[in-house]
C-alpha cells in the first residue's frame, strides 16, 4: 500500500488518522512530488482534514513529551521524503504500542527521527551562529540565507529576543520567505521575483556609512585572534563547514 | 578616528588571545528591558579561528600597559612591544556595534595592570556598567578579576558581569614563583573565594526574593599555562580538580605555552606548543566531571603521566581489565559510561533502548559508539564467544592498529625539556 501527501505537516498527520481508519497493514508514506505509479500495489491519496490533523497532534501531545514535540516538528522541517516516511511510522507505532515506546532507541524510526531532529537543530544553532547582519542605509538589518533544512520557524524567537531593538530581516533565499522584525512583531515577508536578485547580495551603495568600517574591523579581529603555530585547518572547516563561509563577513 | 581604533583593536585582540576561555554559556539574562541582546544558555560559538579554537566573546585587552614581568606573558613590562589602550567608550562602540551584526556572543574584557590593580578594575568596572546601565546591553560578559582590586569593586563588577574568570597561570606555586616572582597562588585564592561567597549568598537570597539581581550567573573559571614549567600532569590534574573541589569552578582551562620569548627558564622560541599534551589533559578533565571519574584513578603515584598514544579512558581501562567485560544489557548507567568509546549520549540511549529487548550489536553501532574499540571491553546479546583473554598490551596494539590519530601527521614526538 501506498500513501501518497503533499508534503504538508497537515497532510502527514491526516496519513496517520486515515491509516488507523483503514488499518491497510504494511504501507509506505510518499510525496505527490516523489510519486511513481506502481504496477501491482494499491495508492491511496491523503486529503488534507484540518480536524483530523488536530485530533492527531492532540494525540502525539498526550503520548511525548515536549522534548519529543519538539524533536518530531524538527523532524518535519527537515523536509527529507525518508524524514517524513521515519515519521509516519513512528506516529503509527506510538499509538498502538504502550507509552514509552519513543524511548526505545533500538527501533529504527525512533532512532532515525531523533537523527533527523539532531541535524535540523545542529543547522537551526548554526544559523544563530553565522547569520551576519549587514546595516542598510535606511537602518534595517538584513541579512540573506539558504539553509540546508527549512529553519527559519526555530530561529524566529531567538532573534526577536535578541534583537528587539533594532529592525532586522532574515531572507531565505532558496524557500524564498522571510522575517522581518518591525520593532513589534515578527511578520513572514515574500520578496516578488523581480526584486530578488537584491537580496542575494546587497549593493555596497544601499548599506550604512559605518557598514564598511565594522565589517573592516571585525576581518581585522578574526585575523589578529588567530594563534599561527597552532594551525589546524582540519578542524576549522569541521566547526565552519565551507558552504557557509559565503555568509560569513571574515571570509570575505 | 576610526583609523586609530583599528590599529587598537589588532593590537589588544592579538594580546588577549592567549587566555583561551571563549565560552559564553552558563547565563539565562533575558532582554527584559528591551534593549539588545539575550542570554543564550547553552552559548553560541560565531566563528572558528584557522587553528580551530571557537570565537563566541569579543576577547580583548583595555591596554596592554602592565607594571608587572610575568616571563610566560607576551605584554610583560620588559618585552618590547606595541603598547596602546581603549577608551571606555571605544570598548562599548565595539561591543555594541558587533554585537548588532551578529558576530559576537558578547565581550570578555582583561587588562594588563596600569598604575595598580584598584585603578585598573575601576576601569573595567565603568566599561560593564556603561554597556549594562546606559546602552541597556543584556548579551554576555566575562570580566576579569584583576588579583588585589578591593573587595568592593570587584563585589560591584560581579553584579553586572555573566562570567568572572581570574588565572592560576602555573599549575604549582614553585612554578609561579619561578617565572612570575611577584606573584602567588594567594592572590588568586582569596578572590576566588570571595566571589564563590557570593555566588551562594546571592543564590540563596534569590530563592526567597525573586528580585534579587544575579551575581556572576555563569560562575567562575581559571585558566594554567602547562609545558612552560616542569610539572606532571598529575600535579596540574590535582590542582585542577581541587580548584573545581573548593570554589565550585566552572571550567579550568589548560593552555598549551607557545614559546613567546628567549628567557632561559622557558622553553626555545620555536618549540611546537604541546597540543596532544593540551588535548589529553582536556580528556581527562572532561572524565572527572561528565564521567564519574576521581582524578586519582586516572593519575596517580604511579602513573603521573597521561599517555600521549592513546586516551586517558582507554588508558584507565588497559590498566583495569578487571572492570570488564561490563554487559551492556544489564550493568548501571555509571559502568556503560566507563567504557572506552560509549560516550554521554550512547550510554543514556542504551540505558532507554534496553528496557525493550536486549541489544545486539549492530543496534550499538546505530546508537553510535564507537564499536571498534568499544568491543573489547563489552558483552552484549549477540557478542561472539571469545575463547583467548587478550592481554592489555595485545588490546591496545589492536586499537592503535585501526585508528587513525588525528596527530600522526604533526606528531613531532614532544621531547622533554626538563
Amino acid at each position: 500500500m501506498i500513501y501518497v501527501f503533499d508534503g504538508s505537516l497537515e497532510g502527514l498527520l491526516c496519513a496517520v488518522y486515515e491509516w488507523f481508519e483503514r488499518k491497510p497493514g504494511k504501507t509506505r508514506l510518499v510525496t505527490t512530488a516523489q510519486y511513481q505509479p506502481e504496477a501491482f500495489t494499491e495508492v491511496f491519496e491523503v486529503l488534507n482534514d484540518t480536524k483530523k490533523a488536530d485530533r492527531v497532534w492532540k494525540g502525539l501531545q498526550k503520548k511525548l513529551d515536549k522534548g519529543w514535540m519538539r524533536r518530531y516538528y524538527c523532524c518535519y522541517l527537515s523536509e527529507q521524503p525518508q524524514a517524513y516516511a521515519h515519521l509516519f511510522e513512528l506516529s503509527c507505532s506510538l499509538f498502538k504500542e504502550a507509552a514509552g515506546a519513543e524511548n526505545n532507541y533500538g527501533d529504527p524510526h525512533v532512532l532515525a527521527v531523533s537523527q533527523w531532529a539532531k541535524k535540523v537543530e545542529r543547522e537551526k544553532h548554526r544559523m544563530e551562529a553565522f547569520i551576519r547582519f549587514q546595516q542598510t542605509a535606511d537602518g534595517y538589518f538584513y541579512c540573506g540565507i539558504d539553509p540546508d533544512f527549512n529553519v527559519l520557524p526555530l530561529i524566529m524567537g531567538h532573534f526577536k529576543a535578541r534583537y528587539a531593538d533594532q529592525q532586522w530581516i532574515i531572507y531565505d533565499l532558496k524557500r524564498n520567505y522571510g522575517l522581518h522584525y518591525n520593532l513589534d512583531e515578527v511578520r513572514e515577508i515574500q520578496v516578488p521575483a523581480e526584486d530578488r536578485h537584491r537580496f542575494k547580495k546587497p549593493a555596497a551603495s544601499s548599506l550604512s556609512e559605518e557598514e564598511a568600517h565594522y565589517g573592516n574591523l571585525w576581518k581585522d579581529y578574526f585575523k589578529s585572534t588567530n594563534i599561527a603555530v597552532r594551525k589546524n585547518t582540519k578542524l576549522h572547516v569541521q566547526h565552519v563547514p565551507k558552504r557557509y563561509w559565503k555568509y560569513l563577513t571574515e571570509k570575505q | 578616528m576610526l583609523e586609530r581604533v583599528r590599529e587598537k583593536l589588532k593590537i589588544l585582540a592579538d594580546a588577549a588571545k592567549y587566555d583561551v576561555s571563549c565560552s559564553s554559556s552558563g547565563s539565562k539574562r533575558k532582554n527584559d528591558n528591551n534593549g539588545l541582546g539575550n542570554g543564550h544558555m547553552g552559548g553560541i560559538c560565531h566563528t572558528y579561528t584557522e587553528d580551530g579554537r571557537c570565537v563566541s566573546l569579543l576577547k580583548i585587552l583595555l591596554t596592554n600597559h602592565c607594571i608587572f614581568d610575568c616571563a610566560y606573558c607576551v605584554s610583560r613590562k620588559s618585552n618590547d612591544i606595541e603598547r596602546a589602550a581603549f577608551t571606555v567608550d571605544e570598548v562599548v562602540q565595539l561591543t555594541m556595534n558587533f554585537y548588532r551584526r551578529n558576530y559576537i556572543e558578547g565581550l570578555f574584557l582583561s587588562s594588563g595592570i596600569f598604575k595598580n590593580a584598584d585603578f585598573t578594575m575601576e576601569r573595567l568596572l565603568r566599561v560593564v556598567k556603561k554597556l549594562r546601565l546606559e546602552e541597556r546591553y543584556n548579551g554576555y560578559i566575562h570580566l576579569k578579576t584583576i588579583p588585589g582590586a578591593s573587595e568592593e569593586l570587584i563585589r560591584e563588577a560581579g553584579l553586572y558581569a555573566d562570567r568572572m574568570s581570574i588565572n592560576l597561570e602555573m599549575p604549582t606555586e614553585s612554578g609561579l614563583k619561578l617565572l612570575a616572582p611577584e606573584k602567588s597562588h594567594q592572590d588568586v585564592i582569596k578572590p576566588l573565594g570571595d566571589i564563590q561567597n557570593q555566588i551562594v549568598q546571592f543564590k540563596e537570597e534569590r530563592k526567597l526574593i525573586k528580585s534579587v539581581p544575579q551575581f556572576v550567573p555563569a560562575g567562575q573559571s581559571t585558566q594554567m599555562v602547562i609545558g612552560a614549567t616542569p610539572e606532571t600532569d598529575k600535579d596540574i590534574m590535582h590542582t585542577a580538580a581541587a580548584f573545581y573541589k573548593n570554589f565550585s569552578l566552572r571550567r579550568v582551562y589548560y593552555s598549551g605555552y607557545i614559546p613567546i620569548s628567549n628567557d632561559k627558564r622557558l622553553p626555545l622560541l620555536g618549540t611546537q606548543p604541546p597540543l596532544i599534551r593540551e588535548n589529553r589533559l582536556y580528556q581527562t578533565d572532561w572524565l572527572m566531571r561528565f564521567y564519574g571519574f576521581h582524578v586519582n584513578e586516572l593519575l596517580n603515584d604511579a602513573n603521573p603521566h597521561l599517555d600521549m598514544d592513546i586516551d586517558p579512558k582507554l588508558s584507565w581501562a588497559l590498566r583495569n581489565l578487571q572492570f570488564f567485560p561490563v554487559d551492556i544489557n544489564v550493568a548501571s548507567y555509571q559502568n556503560i559510561l566507563r567504557i572506552p568509546g560509549i560516550g554521554v549520549s550512547s550510554a543514556k540511549k542504551i540505558v532507554q533502548a534496553r528496557k525493550f529487548g536486549k541489544l545486539r550489536i549492530d543496534q550499538l553501532q546505530k546508537i553510535g559508539i564507537s564499536y571498534n574499540r568499544a568491543k573489547h571491553f563489552i558483552k552484549c546479546a549477540d557478542s561472539p564467544y571469545q575463547l583467548k583473554d587478550y592481554q592489555s598490551t595485545q588490546i591496545k596494539a589492536f586499537i592503535l592498529a585501526e585508528s587513525q590519530s588525528k596527530y600522526l601527521k604533526n606528531d613531532s614526538s614532544q621531547l622533554i625539556l626538563f
